[in-house]
């Protein structure tokens, strides 16, 4: 494993109280599968930590048991949920809503008075770039415009802890790194910690802080890579040097973890 | 022959109807090129049907089925006696009228039973395990078979015909309902289930407008055989002051006068499909800005 805080790089929150901390968690659904073993780790404020892994290695069970979707089999799950971020692999907007009312959802189940979801609502529709189609249906927008009405959705709700469960994978190349570019502006605005799930090494390395792989089923996590670059990020970093030494190294890990 | 009729309409049309109403500008472009066929094909469809008529009127009876053809008034003869004669006119509106009235009313009924029943068995999978069974049984009932009973009953009036329209509209309304309260994807219960949504949240945020578009499916359906309902049940109760067109229809026939018969059917057609499509204005009105069919073929 990789010793997760190499000399010269500076872990201010090692020492901190964790946003969210599994604790040997493992995870064994009804039907007998098999999906985490002994899964630890923590993700600190200030930190965006993402998890890649082969498919189907329980990822994504991750978040449904971060989240308490699921509960865990076994194991502790330490995580403040009262403002959890949530965004799924479909944008999953309500249809008969327009963008406006769908970006409220989430504050209006929480029992946020109208006047103030309203104008949080607006505020998040402007933050992630969707000004101006607050009154568009869902199947007027593009598959880029329903993610961003979906990280919306959980902006409002200020999450401390932000759960990303592979939100891009449905999106074109250049939309996704245009997202990709949003996530990291609401990273360095909103400061929230965010986990992230992905299959794509160069996007888990261009938003990280942390990237964590994980083993096939039971999924387990095998190796630790701090990601040492500055934010904010510059899309040119993709051809940097360094980000493609920190790829490989990755992938090599991944495909350690196939063979 | 009305069960069996039911039972088709109800179940195995649901999700193509759902498909083939509620059609995005997206397909309704595309479906440009086909715009002459659509108005070309109808009309020469109904000139053959007249046609056909008026053979089965001349000479069709005689030499097919060995029966007077007056059993067959000609197209022209139905449409002057029904509907140019003052009296057989204002008879047969008059019917037509009650009928419909019938027919809404036992709709109406069957709406709120029925979605309430639907909502019922949404809320708990013993409750859709322990019912379903018996709407299926219910729904294979003929209702030939009950009218002794439904007569005994009820006696005359319109309470038997209301009884009917029960009958045979209920299955579309409770098995579209609960279809559409069903609808809501796994993702979207998520969203409600994170932020620990009560059972009433969900379902009146979440599954209830979900549910809209099959609703209104339901509705469509069985706004259609209400009024067959309808008819069959004055077929079968014909005492009563509020004569519908079947009562109508079935007086001019024991006088032998049959131009006013199939003046009647027409009617009753008539306002079936007025239903139909009235009920179909709706859910385009109240789902249509929202919904959209997925994978229906280009």
């Amino acid at each position: 494993m990789t010793d997760p805080s190499p000399a010269g790089l500076e872990t201010p929150y090692s020492k901190s109280t964790p946003a969210l901390a599994f604790a040997g968690v493992s995870m064994v659904f009804p039907d007998g599968t098999h999906a985490l073993r002994e899964t630890t780790f923590e993700v600190h404020p200030g930190e965006f930590v993402t998890v890649v892994g082969p498919s189907g290695c329980g990822k994504s069970t991750l978040l449904r048991i971060a989240s308490g979707l699921n509960p865990a089999t076994r194991g502790s799950v330490t995580v403040d949920r009262s403002s959890l971020g949530y965004v799924f692999q479909d944008a999953t907007l309500l249809p008969w809503r327009n963008v406006l009312r769908n970006v409220e959802l989430m504050a209006e189940l929480e029992g946020v008075p109208k006047e103030e979801r309203r104008k949080r609502a607006l505020d998040a529709i402007q933050l992630v770039g969707l000004a101006g189609a607050e009154s568009k249906y869902p199947k007027q927008l593009s598959g880029g415009m329903k993610m961003r009405a979906s990280l919306a959705r959980s902006l409002v709700l200020s999450p401390k802890v932000f759960l990303f469960d592979e939100p891009f994978g449905a999106v074109d190349e250049i939309t996704r790194e245009r997202l990709n570019d949003e996530v990291i502006k609401l990273f360095q605005l909103e400061g929230f910690a965010g986990l992230f799930i992905t299959h794509s090494i160069s996007e888990a390395v261009f938003l990280s802080t942390r990237v964590l792989v994980m083993s096939a089923r039971p999924g387990h996590i095998v190796a630790d890579f701090p990601v040492p670059f500055a934010y904010p990020r510059d899309p040119e970093l993709r051809f940097d040097p360094a980000f493609a030494e920190l790829s490989g190294r990755i992938s090599h890990e991944l495909r350690g973890v196939h063979s | 022959m009305t069960g069996t009729t039911v039972a088709g309409t109800g179940l195995a049309h649901t999700p193509p109807e759902v498909a083939l109403e509620l059609v995005g500008p997206e397909e309704k472009r595309r479906a440009g090129k086909r715009e002459i066929s659509r108005f070309i094909g109808p009309p020469i469809v109904f000139l053959l049907f007249l046609g056909i008529w008026q053979y089965m009127h001349e000479s069709g009876m005689r030499t097919l089925f060995d029966k007077p053809g007056f059993l067959i008034p000609s197209p022209v003869t139905v449409f002057n006696d029904s509907f140019v004669m003052a009296k057989a006119r204002g008879n047969l509106l008059n019917g037509v009228k009650w009928t419909a009235v019938v027919a809404l009313l036992g709709l109406a009924i069957t709406i709120v039973i029925g979605m309430f029943l639907a909502v019922v068995m949404s809320q708990a999978r013993w409750a859709e395990r322990s019912f379903y069974p018996y709407l299926v049984a219910l729904q294979a009932i003929p209702v030939l078979a009950i009218v002794p009973i439904i007569q005994s009953v009820f006696g005359g009036g319109m309470q038997p015909r209301l009884f009917v329209c029960y009958m045979i509209a209920f299955f579309p309304i409770v098995t579209n309902t609960l279809f559409g309260l069903q609808s809501a994807d796994a993702g979207q219960h998520d969203l409600f289930t994170l932020r620990g949504a009560s059972r009433w949240t969900r379902l009146f945020k979440l599954q209830v407008p979900a549910a809209l578009p099959a609703v209104f499916t339901g509705f469509r359906i069985s706004a259609g055989l209400s009024v067959i309902g309808a008819v069959v049940g004055e077929q079968f109760f014909r005492k009563g002051d509020k004569p519908g067109i079947g009562i109508v229809m079935e007086q001019y026939r024991q006088k032998n006068i049959y131009p006013q018969v199939y003046g009647g059917l027409l009617l009753a057609s008539g306002l079936g499909i007025l239903f139909f499509l009235v009920f179909g204005w709706i859910g385009r009105r109240v789902v249509g800005h929202w919904y959209e069919v997925s994978g229906k073929p280009g």
